[in-house]
């Protein structure tokens, strides 16, 4: 069943009245199999990364140095391919 | 009383548009409307009215632009017909949806091929199933009335649905006649701006049109249905609000001589008067003929049709456009369901009468009422339809 | 008077759908019905265009063609080529007027046929004289009114004020009262 409710009660015109709600939506249960995983020691700081990752799920941080939130990483493996140091691995999720 | 002005169906859409005080316009010309465009774009370039008029490169472009337009508040207009309205088609059900309260005047008009630039309905009835609410003007006082009814009924906030105006190309676009328009402030005073929850501004943000899957789909569906539903009241109410203000009542359906009717011809637009005016002929040599005039095609009227039409032995659906191949023509198909649906069962005949502009004459009213007085004695109808004033 | 209707004849860019305009707003003016509208089609110069009006003193419903018209007024003298054309359907009694300088013999003997009554005014001079252009609309305007009387003299140079600058306006004016001077019956 939906959390919406009945179409007596859902806000009419196919509108979404609260801004900013897409957050709520976690959209990292999608992951298929596979997660990036970044060694640090490998990472040059290029932002390659960040800039391809389609979500945006890739964090930069005040040193440029990245991170990925799992929360959202859909693990398409963009970040892994376009890594220029190769410092990214897709690694199976247990 | 207001003023008596002569003007041609056109004009006076753009004149009631005018008095509307609308924010935005885009539209894009086609006969038989264009003049409709023209007088509006000369009103906003000479100052008449303070309005965006955006001048687009097509219709899909005029109804999108107005869509954005409605959907930040803005009172908006467009006009089109025909080709015009077919390339607005997947923007009409997007307008509808987001329940946006768009005006938009057609000046009904055939659809190509052939290419012809006269009047029928092809193009409007294509847009049935839109979700616009749609109301048709008999002559050019109605053209002008029902432009003035219907940004009261689309903003109306139990309604909020686009509504379309339809006048017949030619017939009535370019025809002149005695029009008593309103006083401008009165028309001001009949559409009230009225602050619309849920609009698009920066400050407060909300998201219009994300996808809506299986889990939410049918339910949109179902409020835009019971939006309809509210509209059908409500069409009534604004008719007879209008009346205290002009003098001039509306409902949805207009009824002639059914009282006593053997036979009632429905019909919509400019066939209407013709049609009334020849079975008023024909009572007087004592023939019992009706004339039912649908005003309000969506919502259907049902509910009026039953009542007014629950002493007839047979009811002639007379259709200006095809559903070529469909168990009968579009007014047949509504008149079929709303009797089917209900206990009483008139025979229901159907004509097809006046596709590409092909005249509608008296004579050819006539001719169809007679064969129908016929059928209603023997109690039959015929199978396939009647093509009025074709070459057999 | 009860329903009254006019088939105008002429040739595209002659002013044959504004003649027929004026006339409906002149019967407007005088707080009657009135109807006009052009033969629905692509306009072309010089090509043959009709345009008709109806007045009446009660609402008008119909929305159909005059096929059987009380009173017929043709602009441009070429079209008798096809003189059928020109009577076709007009009433028993009906009213004929023609730009003309003299209704040839075969158009008086069917007029006489028919019952109608011949006006004829030489609109084509009027015209030149007045607008130097081929203006003919307002001239066979005024014969039409004195034929007829179908509106007053004075609802039609309402009329033409309310639709033309000043100095245009004059031209028509003068057009119009010489031609309902002048126009004879046959």
């Amino acid at each position: 069943m939906s959390c919406l409710g009945s179409w007596k009660e859902m806000p009419i015109a196919t509108l979404i009245p609260e801004p900013g709600n897409s957050v709520k939506y976690k959209t990292g249960s999608w992951r298929a199999g596979f997660k990036p995983v970044i060694d640090h020691s490998k990472c040059v700081k290029c932002l390659m990364c960040w800039i391809y990752c389609p979500e945006p799920a890739i964090v930069r941080k005040e040193d440029d140095s990245v991170e990925i939130n799992y929360d959202y990483c859909k693990g398409c493996g963009i970040c892994a391919k376009v890594c220029p140091r190769g410092a990214i691995q897709m690694v199976p999720e247990r | 009383m207001g003023k008596r002005l002569g003007l041609t169906g056109n004009e006076a859409v753009a004149y009631a548009v005018k008095q509307a005080d609308v924010d935005v316009i885009a539209a894009y010309p086609i006969t038989p409307q264009t003049v409709i465009v023209e007088r509006l774009s000369e009103y906003v370039a000479n100052g008449e009215l303070d309005a965006a008029f955006v001048p687009v490169e097509s219709e899909h472009s005029a109804l999108s632009t107005v869509v954005g337009a409605a959907a930040t508040g803005a009172r908006v207009f467009t006009a089109t017909c025909s080709q015009g309205l077919a390339l607005m088609w997947e923007i009409l059900y997007i307008a509808s949806a987001l329940r946006l309260p768009i005006v938009m005047s057609i000046a009904a008009r055939a659809l190509s091929a052939p290419i012809n630039i006269h009047c029928d309905y092809s193009d409007v009835m294509g847009t049935r199933d839109a979700g616009w609410i749609t109301l048709f003007a008999e002559n050019v006082q109605e053209a002008y009335d029902n432009i003035v009814q219907a940004f009261r009924i689309a903003e109306d906030p139990e309604v909020l649905l686009p509504v379309m105006c339809v006048h017949d190309g030619f017939i009535l676009s370019h025809c002149l006649e005695v029009v008593e328009v309103l006083e401008d402030e009165q028309v001001r005073n009949f559409l009230p701006r009225r602050d619309r929850p849920n609009v698009l501004d920066p400050s407060k943000p909300i998201t219009l049109g994300p996808v809506g899957l299986p889990d939410s789909y049918m339910e949109f569906k179902r409020q835009q249905d019971e939006a309809m539903k509210v509209a059908y009241r409500k069409v009534k109410e604004v008719g007879k609000l209008f009346g205290e203000l002009s003098g001039r009542y509306y409902d949805v359906v207009h009824a002639f001589g059914v009282e006593d009717a053997d036979v009632v011809a429905v019909c919509m637009g400019s066939a209407a008067g013709t049609t009334r005016y020849v079975a008023r002929k024909l009572r007087e040599k004592g023939l019992k003929v009706g004339v039912l005039k649908i005003r309000m095609f969506r919502p259907f009227p049902k509910n009026e049709v039953r009542e007014l039409l629950k002493g007839a032995k047979l009811v002639i659906a007379m259709d200006r456009a095809t559903s070529l191949g469909g168990a009968g023509h579009p007014l047949q198909m509504e008149l079929a369901t709303t009797f089917y649906t209900w206990r009483q069962k008139p025979l229901i005949m159907s004509v097809v009468y006046g596709l590409g502009g092909r005249d509608l004459t008296p004579m050819d009213i006539e001719r169809m009422f007679n064969i129908a007085l016929e059928y209603a004695k023997k109690g039959e109808v015929p199978e396939e339809a009647l093509w009025l004033g074709l070459r057999e | 008077m009860t329903l009254i209707e006019v088939r105008w004849h002429g040739r595209g860019g002659q002013g044959v759908v504004t003649a027929s305009e004026l006339l409906a707003n002149a019967a407007i003016f005088e707080g009657k019905y009135a109807q006009h509208f052009p033969e629905f089609g692509p306009e072309r110069a010089g090509a043959p265009v009709r345009a008709y009006t109806r007045i009446s003193d009660e609402p008008i419903e119909l929305h159909t063609g005059i096929y059987e018209p009380d009173i017929v007024v043709v602009i441009d003298p070429t079209l008798l080529v096809n003189m059928d054309i020109l009577l076709s359907g007009l009433k028993r009694g009906g009213v004929f007027v023609i730009n003309i300088s003299e209704p040839p013999s075969e158009l008086k003997e069917r007029c006489k046929e028919l019952g109608a009554k011949l006006y004829y005014v030489d609109a084509t001079k009027i015209a030149l004289e007045i607008f130097k252009r081929p203006f003919f609309n307002t001239p066979m305007l005024g014969a039409l009114l004195k034929a007829t009387g179908i509106v007053k003299l004075e609802s039609v140079h309402e009329a033409v004020k309310r639709r033309f600058k000043p100095e245009i306006a004059e031209l028509n004016i003068k057009a119009i009262s010489r031609a309902f001077e002048e126009v004879r019956s046959a």
